[in-house]
C-alpha cells in the first residue's frame, strides 16, 4: 500500500483532482441549469413535472449504457462523463430543488404579489432563500451519487479514480483498488464538509437563538 | 372628505369553474373612507377583496381603481401602492422586521437614508419601539406583534388604499380588541386621507371599525350602510340574523351574570 502509494503519489493525486473536477463541474452545470428550468417554469407549474419526470426516466437508464449511448454523439473523454454526470445529478437536484419551492408557505408567495413583486423578484427574494436548505440537501445526496457513478467515467476515458479502480481490477492488485477506494471516499466526505460549510453561509438567518 | 371614487365594482362577476363565486357585484368606495365587509366564509368577500389588487381576474365586469380599469393599469406598480395586510401575517421568515417593512420602498427604490428614516417611523406607529424590534426576526414576534409589523409593512410606503383580509383573525380577543382600536384611530388620523377596506367575518369588529359595512352573502351584497342604518334597519333577513347572533351572546352574558 504504502510502496504503491510511494510509487504512484503525483498519478493517484491527479486522478483525484480529475474525479474532483469531473464531479464539481457537473453539479455545478447541474445547479444552474434547475435554476434557470425553475425560473423558465415559474408561470407552468405543469411543466415543471414534466421536466421533472423526463429525468427521472433518463436517471433510472444504467449509467454504464448511458456511457455508451453517448459515445457516438460526444467521443471519448471528459465531455461525455460530464454531459451523463449533470444528466444524473440534474433529476435529484430539480426535484429537491421543486419539493423545497412547493414546501414554502403560498400565502408567502401570494403577500409578495400583492405587494408588487415580479415573479422574478418573488423567485429572487422569497422562494430561493427559502428553498436553500433543501437546495443543499439535494446538492449533498446528489454530490455522493455523482461520486460514485464518476468512477466509470475512466471507461470512456475521462480519468478520475475509476482509473486507479479499472486498475486494480485489470491487474488483480490490491494497493490501486484500495486507493481508489479510499481517496472517493475521503473526497466525498471532504466535499460534504464543504458543501455544509457553504450552506451555513448561504443559508438565510430565520431568527431565533442569537 | 373628499368625494372621488377609490375603488368602482361595475356588474363585476367572477365563477372558479363551474362555480360562480360572485354573480353581479357593483359598489363605489369614495377616498379616505373605512369600509368593512362583513361575510362567512364563501360569501366572496376575499375573492372581492383580491379583485381589487388584481391577484384574482374578474370573469366579467370592470374593477376601477382611481376612476381607470385595473386592466389599463401596470399591475405590479398599482400593488406597490396598494398595502396588503393579510390573517395569516406571512412576514417573510429570512427576513428582520426592518427588512419585512422595507420591501415595499426597496421595490420603489427609495433611498437607504429615506427607508431606514420610515421603518423607524413606523415601528414607532405600531408601537413596537423601532431601537428594540427593529433588528429582530418574525419568530421571536408574538403573534399580535407580528401583525403590528404586518401593518407598518403595509403603510411602509405610503399607500393611499390598504386592503385588510380578516387581519385579526388568528389574533386573541384581547389582541384583537387593542388593534382594532389602534387600526381606527390610524385611519382617524390620517384626516381623510387614506381609504381602508377591511374584510372580517366578526360582526362586532365591522361595526366597531366600519364607517360603512357591507355585508355579504353568496358573492351579493345584502345590504352596505353605516353601522346605525344596519342595527337600525336590517334590510334583509339575512342581516337580521346576523344581528340575532349578537342577541344571542348578550342573552348568555344575562345568564352567566
Amino acid at each position: 500500500m504504502i510502496s504503491y502509494w510511494n510509487q504512484n503519489a503525483s498519478t493517484i493525486l491527479t486522478d483525484t483532482a480529475q474525479h474532483a473536477q469531473l464531479v464539481f463541474g457537473s453539479l455545478a452545470i447541474a445547479l444552474v441549469i434547475a435554476i434557470l428550468l425553475v425560473l423558465l417554469c415559474l408561470r407552468h407549474d405543469r411543466l415543471l413535472t414534466g421536466l421533472n419526470y423526463i429525468f427521472s426516466l433518463l436517471y433510472s437508464v444504467p449509467s454504464f449504457a448511458f456511457f455508451a449511448l453517448l459515445l457516438p454523439l460526444t467521443g471519448l473523454g471528459n465531455t461525455t462523463a460530464t454531459v451523463v454526470l449533470v444528466i444524473y445529478s440534474e433529476y435529484v437536484i430539480l426535484r429537491t430543488f421543486i419539493t423545497g419551492l412547493r414546501a414554502i408557505d403560498p400565502s408567502l408567495i401570494e403577500v409578495a404579489t400583492g405587494m408588487g413583486m415580479t415573479s422574478r423578484q418573488v423567485f429572487l427574494k422569497i422562494q430561493l432563500p427559502l428553498a436553500i436548505p433543501t437546495i443543499f440537501s439535494g446538492l449533498q445526496v446528489a454530490l455522493a451519487s455523482t461520486m460514485s457513478i464518476a468512477t466509470i467515467a475512466a471507461t470512456i476515458n475521462a480519468g478520475g479514480l475509476g482509473t486507479l479502480l479499472f486498475e486494480g481490477l485489470q491487474t488483480q492488485q490490491m494497493p490501486p483498488l484500495l486507493w481508489g477506494i479510499i481517496m472517493t471516499v475521503a473526497l466525498t466526505l471532504v466535499s460534504i464538509a464543504v458543501l455544509r460549510i457553504l450552506q451555513h453561509v448561504y443559508q438565510p438567518r430565520l431568527g431565533g437563538n442569537h | 372628505m373628499n368625494q372621488q371614487p377609490v375603488i368602482e365594482f361595475d356588474h363585476v362577476t367572477k365563477c372558479f369553474g363551474q362555480n360562480t363565486v360572485i354573480p353581479d357585484l357593483s359598489f363605489t368606495i369614495k377616498q379616505g373612507e373605512l369600509v368593512t365587509i362583513l361575510g362567512s366564509s364563501g360569501s366572496g368577500k376575499t375573492t372581492t377583496l383580491k379583485m381589487i389588487n388584481g391577484l384574482i381576474t374578474p370573469t366579467s365586469g370592470t374593477v376601477k381603481i382611481n376612476s381607470q380599469p385595473l386592466a389599463d393599469h401596470n399591475q405590479v406598480d398599482l400593488r406597490r401602492h396598494i398595502g396588503y395586510v393579510v390573517q395569516q401575517i406571512a412576514l417573510f421568515p429570512h427576513m428582520s422586521i426592518r427588512d419585512n417593512i422595507a420591501v415595499t420602498p426597496k421595490l420603489l427604490k427609495w433611498a437607504p437614508t429615506e427607508i431606514d428614516k420610515r421603518v423607524n417611523e413606523l415601528l414607532d406607529l405600531v408601537q413596537l419601539p423601532s431601537q428594540d424590534y427593529a433588528n429582530r426576526w418574525p419568530n421571536e414576534l408574538s403573534g399580535g406583534q407580528q401583525q403590528r409589523v404586518g401593518l407598518a409593512r403595509a403603510l411602509a410606503a405610503n399607500p393611499d388604499l390598504v386592503l385588510f383580509d380578516e387581519p385579526l383573525g388568528a389574533l386573541d380577543a384581547l389582541t384583537r380588541l387593542d388593534l382594532q382600536k389602534e387600526i381606527k384611530q390610524l385611519h382617524t388620523s390620517f384626516l381623510g386621507d387614506k381609504t381602508f377596506f377591511f374584510v372580517t367575518h366578526d360582526l362586532n369588529e365591522a361595526l366597531f371599525l366600519g364607517q360603512r359595512v357591507m355585508v355579504m352573502k353568496a358573492g351579493q351584497i345584502e345590504q352596505f350602510a353605516t353601522p346605525q342604518e344596519i342595527v337600525q334597519h336590517p334590510a334583509s333577513g339575512f342581516v337580521e340574523e346576523l344581528l340575532a347572533t349578537e342577541e344571542r351572546n348578550q342573552e348568555l352574558w344575562r345568564k352567566l351574570q
